[in-house]
């Protein structure tokens, strides 16, 4: 998908630098734009490592064997291909408990080691499998309570009422989970 | 306001105090496990960390380069057709590749609008209800090094597409 998405973006935009005589802004955004990563990647290295640790101590427990059979019932209609692989299961869980408590940080390691599981299941070790596709797009919906980086913004910018999105915000979030359901 | 703030900053510390405090009734090496998990969290980072540097160069590019100025200017009938506000053109094309950078865009328009305008509680709701599509769909294609994506891309973006319509439609019926 990226080997298509990605030329495209760079010969569109660099072509079109050159002729608008944007050539300036266009180096320095190369360079920002490399640094921002870096810094990205600086920054994720030590929450990922933190809830990564963490969730270690968590899956050494029966704390998450009690969470997960509470999602149970939601997770076998979603992945009915994983039958009774509690393993998975477990990962999955953990990965959308983390969504719909806005953990955003540890929800991502956690969809990962997912997915690597989910791979050692797959037939075809270079296409997605139908499980890998539902976790995926589970990831993309967005799919919490609080959002809780908007609101800080509002907040930040002196808004009368900051929460005042929440409800939109649901029902978006439902719209939008159950479009993608269909287009799955 | 200060319950919800209240919620939010007590969840992450929450979460860990019960995680330790579990591990430690069950008696287990509780920091021993942290450090299995931290080391597999260095692999992970470091899978990801060339798909980012690779897409921060054609997002910040397609940005810094005008292009994204030009599809605004071009599209600026269609919008108008379905009532969608020009303004958060750039927001809706940003939002599905860039998680810092809609966040930009989005207080940007939140600034120049009025937060509590029109424009700026549906540029709230676009970031609360949508995800950064791509962003998560090549991290966790990559991690496990998927050639073959299927549909999943075209999918994705339509339930975007859907989550954006939504946000400006219910505040029109709202407002």
């Amino acid at each position: 998908m990226l080997n298509i998405v990605w030329p495209i973006f760079i010969i569109i935009s660099f072509s079109y630098a050159i002729f608008s005589g944007n050539l300036e802004k266009l180096n320095s955004s190369i360079f920002e734009s490399t640094n921002e990563a870096i810094k990205l990647s600086i920054s994720l290295l030590g929450t990922i490592c933190l809830w990564n640790g963490i969730m270690q101590i968590a899956n050494n427990t029966s704390i998450v064997t009690k969470l997960t059979k509470f999602l149970n019932p939601i997770i076998k209609f979603l992945f009915p291909d994983l039958k009774d692989n509690f393993k998975i299961q477990k990962e999955i869980s953990m990965n959308i408990i983390a969504n719909i408590l806005g953990l955003g940080n540890a929800a991502t390691p956690l969809g990962l080691k997912a997915m690597k599981s989910l791979q050692t299941e797959n037939k075809s070790k270079s296409t997605l499998s139908n499980s890998m596709m539902m976790l995926i797009v589970l990831n993309t919906a967005s799919i919490q309570l609080i959002p809780t980086t908007v609101i800080a913004i509002r907040n930040s910018l002196g808004s009368e009422n900051p929460t005042s999105i929440l409800f939109p915000v649901w029902v978006a979030t439902i719209v939008a989970a159950v479009a993608r359901n269909y287009s799955n | 306001m200060q319950f919800i703030n209240f919620i939010s900053n007590l969840a992450m510390p929450m979460i860990i105090l019960i995680i330790v405090f579990y591990g430690l009734t069950e008696k287990n090496k509780v920091f021993d496990s942290f450090l299995d998990g931290a080391k597999e969290g260095i692999e992970i980072t470091l899978s990801i960390l060339p798909t980012l540097v690779g897409l921060f160069v054609a997002i910040g590019a397609l940005k810094d380069s005008g292009v994204l100025d030009i599809i605004t200017y071009a599209m600026k009938p269609i919008l108008d057709l379905i009532n969608f506000p020009s303004e958060l053109m750039p927001l809706a094309i940003l939002r599905p590749i860039s998680g810092s950078g809609s966040i930009a865009i989005a207080t940007n328009i939140m600034k120049n609008c009025g937060v509590d305008s029109l424009i700026g509680n549906i540029a709230s709701t676009i970031m609360g209800s949508t995800e950064t599509t791509l962003y998560t769909i090549a991290v966790y294609t990559s991690c496990i090094k998927i050639k073959k994506t299927r549909f999943i891309l075209i999918a994705a973006l339509i339930a975007d597409l859907v989550g954006i319509l939504t946000s400006v439609a219910i505040w029109q019926i709202i407002s």
